[in-house]
């Protein structure tokens, strides 16, 4: 019984962490500090996924956790970074909307997303359902940094910070079975591949990768 | 099995996918066009055996039911149209150098991975692999739109991208949920994403749970569907891309995701204490149905005045199934069938008419049935069925979804009625000027294939007239199995 609140506090601790670098980066003004914070953030998610798949006895998620590890904490921040210095981006992030008001919007959505899951889940396992709270959090943290930022690099970050709350749910949910981490972790491959093609698109027509640039050209104003 | 060593099934999975793979090593546009087409075709006659072919018992990861069978069909024949559309409509664009032959190799193989990824969500027995496909499908018609690179197609992509992952990551939180919710009763693993099983026994499940989830799924798969405060990207999506795949979107992506959207549907009626999914879809229907028509008046740019005509058609499918019962549901799957045929039909029109006139504006386009007959009493028929006029098939749809509800909800109907009609007269108002008039914009002669288009209408008329006894049965069938 011992044993089990231990586990049940790291895997609360670490998903608690994932909500507050999520909150983190709402706040980051500058390209590379993003970058840094999401490198941070998916961090922090394979080591909740390894913390899982050890008290769950799932060994598959191991995979999950290294793919985290490898792809989204090294891979990506340092792909990124690279992109943004040879587009010469590496100045202020352009928000569309304040930070006080973003992080006041953060913290009502973290709000919402623990009233609602808690209340939902009451039935539920408690590790399950705060973890389920938690992930909540993240994937409306994530859409609210695509909302707020006009950065194609940060909309980017933000979608990814989404889909690691799509992970830390799919590793909460026990027993998931594995076709649905793979799904996962080939949906952010193929994301990426995506996101590559675009940001090399864009910047191979514009000179910015600053996406409300490309309003000017909506079709309707021809 | 007795026709052993061959398996629909498979076949409709493996031909798209196998082609795809093919058509993207091979050079030469002649050569892989038809090869498209006729990747197309056979997986259309593949389709077309599972009617004669011994059903598979609901696997873990496929089904074959009275639901999806249709939709194979359809999907797989509209893909094989479109194919032929594309064949004429890429060699114009080969001509005027929009589009590169190394691109071209890249459209082709995409276009198959698409029908793939269709297909396989029409089979999947197991919600995460639907989750997969659909994902599958519209990444890659995210490419086909960026496609120009133009300015405008790269913000369409872009857009469409971004709302699109949003809507996928809404998606899988819901199908996660959904697994959430089953699993005291299910116990872990595989099966509680099956879903035929999830099916048989969602009466246990956690139906607050179930509820969340289906908010989610609603969103999520709603985004696709371009369900009115979530359809931003279909507008602009459908305009700047290649018009073949204008096409598909609006005859088959959105009802892959309005598909999926059903399955769930059948799985929360299937639990007693959950909400009743009804209310939701009906006020969303009917928001998009009602914005649409209005938008439609304000466009100057005629494949984003036909997106906004399916935004509208969507609503008014999504309205006929959150009715539900037994007529509505009938009336909401022959639209969907009936739309997706029209809809088609009339963007290979628009296609040809843009490519001749060298412009998508409206007001440069003026008198068509006077300059191209073919086309323009083409675009004519498409325009007059989709507006709801009889005798054709779409009429008939919305003549059901309209009586079937005045006689449960007289104000819904109202408010239905208002919204058809606006969206009527914009659609007239159009068409007037586009089709009659004196003509502008060039007269060259159009080397269009009118086949497709023909076909489609044809079919269109056909429903509406007389549809057959069996046909009938069968659609009654699967309108009883969604509740």
């Amino acid at each position: 019984m011992q044993m089990h609140s231990i586990a049940f506090d790291i895997s609360h601790t670490l998903a608690g962490g994932l909500v507050l670098i999520s909150l983190m980066m709402l706040y980051q003004d500058r390209l590379y500090s993003l970058l840094n914070v999401f490198a941070l953030h998916a961090l922090v998610l394979s080591l909740s996924v390894a913390w899982q798949a050890f008290i769950q006895d799932a060994p598959h998620l191991y995979v999950t956790a290294v793919i985290a590890l490898v792809f989204k904490a090294i891979v990506i921040p340092v792909a990124l970074h690279r992109i943004v210095k040879q587009l010469g981006i590496h100045r202020d992030i352009e928000s569309a909307v304040g930070i006080g008001p973003t992080m006041l919007a953060g913290m009502g959505l973290v709000a919402l997303s623990l009233v609602l899951m808690l209340r939902v889940t009451s039935d539920a396992d408690p590790l399950a359902r705060e973890d389920l709270a938690f992930a909540l959090s993240v994937v409306l943290l994530g859409l609210l940094v695509m909302v707020t930022r006009r950065n194609a690099v940060s909309q980017v970050v933000g979608f990814m910070s989404l889909e690691n709350g799509l992970v830390l749910a799919a590793t909460g949910a026990k027993g998931m079975p594995l076709v649905v981490e793979i799904s996962v972790a080939f949906s952010i491959l193929i994301a990426f591949i995506v996101i590559g093609i675009f940001l090399f698109r864009i910047r191979e027509r514009f000179d910015s990768v600053d996406v409300s640039a490309l309003d000017d050209f909506r079709g309707e104003r021809r | 099995m007795n026709l052993s060593y061959f398996d629909p099934v498979t076949a409709v999975l493996l031909i798209p996918i196998s082609s795809a793979a093919l058509l993207a090593a091979l050079p030469g546009y002649r050569l892989t066009a038809r090869l498209n087409v006729v990747a197309s075709l056979t997986t259309f006659l593949a389709a077309l055996s599972l009617f004669v072919a011994e059903r598979p018992s609901p696997g873990p990861y496929v089904l074959i039911d009275d639901l999806n069978i249709v939709f194979i069909v359809l999907n797989t024949f509209v893909g094989f149209t479109t194919s032929i559309f594309s064949a004429s409509y890429i060699a114009h664009e080969l001509e005027t150098g929009r589009l590169t032959p190394t691109y071209l190799r890249f459209y082709h193989a995409m276009y198959q991975t698409m029908m793939f990824g269709m297909n396989l969500a029409f089979v999947s027995n197991n919600i995460g692999l639907m989750w997969v496909a659909v994902e599958l499908a519209t990444l890659t018609t995210v490419l086909m739109v960026g496609i120009y690179r133009t300015h405008a197609a790269l913000e369409a992509a872009w857009k469409y991208f971004i709302l699109g992952s949003v809507g996928i990551a809404l998606a899988l939180f819901g199908t996660i949920l959904v697994y959430m919710a089953a699993r005291p009763v299910m116990g872990e693993g595989q099966d509680g994403m099956v879903w035929t099983l999830l099916v048989e026994r969602a009466a246990n499940f956690d139906a607050a749970l179930l509820n969340v989830a289906f908010v989610f799924l609603f969103l999520g798969y709603g985004t696709k569907v371009g369900l009115a405060p979530l359809h931003a990207w279909l507008p602009d999506a459908h305009a700047e891309g290649p018009t073949p795949i204008s096409a598909v979107l609006s005859g088959l992506l959105l009802n892959v995701a309005l598909y999926a959207l059903l399955r769930f549907k059948i799985l929360l009626a299937a639990n007693p204490a959950s909400i009743a999914p009804g209310p939701l879809m009906v006020t969303m229907g009917l928001v998009s149905l009602i914005f649409a028509a209005f938008m439609l008046y304000r466009r100057r740019d005629i494949k984003r005045l036909f997106a906004y005509s399916s935004i509208e058609h969507m609503g008014i499918i999504v309205f006929a199934f959150g009715m539900g019962g037994p007529l509505a549901n009938f009336a909401g799957l022959l639209h969907m069938v009936m739309h997706s045929l029209t809809k088609s039909a009339i963007f290979y029109a628009v296609g040809h008419i843009s490519q001749i006139k060298g412009t998508q504006r409206i007001s440069r386009i003026r008198g068509l049935t006077v300059t191209h007959p073919a086309l323009g009493w083409g675009l004519v028929a498409g325009v007059v069925a989709i507006a709801g006029l009889p005798p054709l098939g779409i009429f008939m749809s919305e003549f059901l979804v309209v009586s079937s509800t005045f006689a449960r909800q007289p104000l819904l109907a109202i408010v239905l009625v208002f919204g058809l009609l606006l969206a009527f007269g914009a659609l007239t108002l159009r068409l007037t000027s586009v089709a009659f008039g004196e003509p502008r914009g060039s007269a060259a002669p159009a080397d269009a294939s009118y086949i497709p288009m023909f076909a489609h209408l044809a079919l269109v008329l056909g429903a509406g007239i007389y549809l057959p006894a069996p046909l009938v049965v069968w659609f009654q069938h699967v309108a009883q199995l969604l509740g």
